[in-house]
């Protein structure tokens, strides 16, 4: 028994695994079920013990060239091969390729009597048989508790059981044993008491009307594995588990930065957009044209030529495609081109794990690289608040780890703007706020930035405009009389221009005025220089005149001293 | 006891003649290998048979040991298993066919009448 457990060394395999091939259950199993022994999977009625056990087989038989054996005890193998047809199994065609087998065990009580001591030779001969003639590498019994419903002799069947298992080990199948889920055990006849190395509990659960399929692997002797119960889905595809919760937080980051879709949202982000791989909440009362900016974004990601994924969970994808034509925005090519994908489902119609797994399959499936999720809020129909965030925790975790950016729209009522329902904005990068503006008889959207990580966005409150051409973000009117958007922006604005063209008006007067008056004074003061001038030009030539006769007085009197024989001395 | 268990069919022509041939009674006994269990029962089988269906019987001794295939046709599980292919319905009884009140019961050459 556990004395096999060696000591765990290091990375090192105590037991080998097998891969089961069934997405999701490898990762949370760290690598398959027990290899060479037997698996119990528990569950109650419909749970999907069976698809599970045949999709092990199945694929075994498709993916890892290992035929196997389908040993059932209720369906026939008519019955089985119909029923996982839906699932996308082709049970015929692997059965002709011998890499499968069907043996229908048929017991009914009231066809046996029993008389003294028997055992269930005929079992493994059969078992036996089916596994040689094939060579079969996995065996399923479904469900080997109808035994105990067929046969009396319980002590008989609890030794014979025993050995089996035994058996099968021996025989080196990996082997999956279905069992009803039991009221007080684990399983109803307790044969997790001979099947214990790996057990797996499914159970399919109903909460306000929504029914989820959840697993948890409830024990795995000689190995580690994920311990959470984790919600899983069947579809066309077969079955996705989802090991969702066991992501960590250590995902890589970007740097590049992608546009928005609206040039002015981008210049508050620092004029360059969301980072890529960021998630972007955009919350707002009724009508502020949350999806309008989730659809310019979706056209935005797809004229960089990436695909985008819209879960819409209130309207029709052809409700938006026109809704949205009608502001400008038209999708309908990207949807054609493949660019773009709606998956549009009403959140109350599955739950909240079922929503998960399927928007995460679709994730797998598109891989595109962006997502929105319009709106987040009708999620919280499909369950209660704890659950909604833990979800969206994890599918933001998971979006993360893509590199996928996502945009995720929120519905909020007046009182309580600024706080999410859901309580979700902690693990948002970018948490753009929309909201009404009353002013003047009128409503007006105003957009503002609440919270970008990573970047120095603007702390403006921005006028949101859906016009016919997209959205248009504007600056609101901030002045004396305080902010204004709508006519009334528009109607400050005429005032004002109307001011101030009137004070251009008179500033141009007085100019000129002073233009007039400049050259008033100018000629004044022509006139009084050529006054001047006049004056200047009389006196000088009378200086010259006084000039000359001074010279001719002076003459004149040398001349008469000469003639008068005047001495000097 | 060894040769009567590779006898494979054991038949008294001569009550086949004075009877129908619905009241044949064809009987099947699967075995797996000859362990003690297998032999007790045909021990068993013979005694009864020739107690009260004197005549008219014909017994198939089946060992899936050698012929495992033919476990799937008659829904056999648990060794050993006697078959009543005739007269129909089928009937099966399995264990070692101690308990001859029983085997008879089931058999349906006794109805189920207070004992």
């Amino acid at each position: 028994m556990s004395t096999n457990k060696k000591p765990a060394a290091g990375t090192e395999q105590v037991f080998p695994k097998c891969k089961s091939g069934i997405r999701g259950l490898d990762e949370i199993t760290f690598g398959g079920i027990p290899k060479g022994r037997p698996t119990l999977i528990a569950g109650g009625a419909g749970s999907g013990k069976t698809l599970m056990s045949m999709e092990f087989l199945v694929r075994g038989a498709t993916d890892y060239n290992e035929p196997g054996v389908f040993m059932a005890f209720e369906e026939t193998a008519e019955e089985l091969a119909k029923n996982v047809a839906s699932l996308g199994f082709d049970l015929e065609a692997l059965i002709a390729q011998k890499k499968f087998l069907v043996d229908y065990v048929r017991v009914e009580r009231s066809e046996i009597e029993e008389t003294g001591e028997y055992d269930l030779e005929g079992l493994f001969v059969r078992l036996n048989h089916a596994i040689d003639s094939i060579g079969a590498k996995r065996v399923v019994l479904d469900t080997i508790e109808s035994l105990f419903a067929g046969l009396g002799n319980e002590a008989i069947l609890r030794a014979e059981l025993r050995r089996l298992f035994r058996w099968l080990k021996d025989k080196g199948v990996t082997a999956i044993i279905t069992a009803e889920r039991g009221e007080k055990s684990l399983t109803r006849y307790g044969l997790e008491e001979y099947v214990s190395d790996c057990v797996i509990l499914l159970d399919h659960r109903v909460q306000n009307q929504i029914s989820t399929r959840r697993m948890r692997v409830v024990k795995y002797r000689g190995s580690v594995h994920g311990t959470n119960e984790y919600p899983f889905l069947i579809d066309e595809k077969g079955i996705s588990i989802m090991p969702i919760t066991s992501l960590t937080l250590n995902y890589e980051i970007s740097n590049k930065r992608i546009s928005s879709g609206i040039p002015r949202l981008d210049t508050m982000l620092e004029g360059k957009g969301f980072y890529q791989g960021s998630t972007i909440l955009i919350s707002g009362t009724a009508g502020t044209g949350k999806t309008s900016i989730s659809a310019s974004f979706a056209a935005a990601t797809c004229q960089r030529n990436q695909r985008c994924l819209y879960f819409a969970f209130e309207e029709s994808p052809n409700q938006i495609m026109r809704n949205m034509k009608s502001i400008g925005i038209d999708l309908e090519p990207c949807v054609k081109k493949g660019l773009l994908k709606f998956h549009a489902v009403r959140s109350t119609f599955y739950g909240l794990e079922t929503h998960l797994v399927q928007m995460q399959k679709l994730i797998d499936d598109f891989k595109p690289d962006s997502v929105i999720v319009d709106p987040i809020t009708n999620l919280i129909n499909a369950g209660d608040q704890n659950d909604v965030k833990s979800m969206l925790t994890r599918l933001i975790d998971y979006l993360k780890a893509k590199q996928i950016t996502t945009i995720f729209t929120n519905l909020t009522h007046l009182a309580s703007l600024e706080t999410t329902e859901t309580e979700v904005s902690s693990i948002m990068d970018t948490w753009i706020l929309l909201r009404d503006i009353e002013l003047g008889g009128e409503r007006n959207r105003g957009i503002y930035i609440l919270k970008s990580r990573g970047m120095a966005h603007s702390n403006q409150i921005r006028e949101f405009l859906i016009t016919s051409k997209g959205v248009d973000i504007i600056d609101v009117y901030t002045g004396p009389a305080g902010v204004l958007t709508g006519s009334a922006r528009l109607t400050q604005e005429n005032k004002d221009k109307a001011a101030e063209d009137s004070r251009k008006e008179e500033t141009e007067k007085l100019q000129r005025d002073l233009e007039r008056q400049r050259k008033l004074v100018q000629a004044q003061v022509e006139a009084l220089q050529a006054e001047f001038t006049a004056k200047e030009e009389e006196v000088k030539q009378k200086i010259a005149q006084e000039k000359r006769l001074e010279k001719t007085s002076s003459e004149n009197r040398e001349e008469m001293g000469r003639m008068r024989k005047e001495d000097k001395q | 006891m060894d040769n009567k268990m590779n006898a494979k069919k054991e038949s008294s022509k001569e009550s086949q003649e004075t009877t129908k041939a619905s009241d044949v009674w064809e009987l099947r006994l699967y075995v797996a290998g000859q362990t003690q269990k297998s032999m007790t029962a045909f021990a068993n089988l013979k005694k009864i048979c020739d107690e009260h269906l004197k005549g008219k019987y014909t017994i198939e001794v089946i060992d899936l040991c050698k012929d495992p295939q033919l476990a799937a046709g008659d829904q056999i599980l648990a060794i050993p298993t006697l078959v009543r292919k005739l007269p129909e319905p089928i009937r099966k009884i399995i264990g070692d066919l101690s308990n001859t009140e029983r085997v008879l019961v089931g058999l349906d050459i006794r109805p189920k009448a207070p004992t």
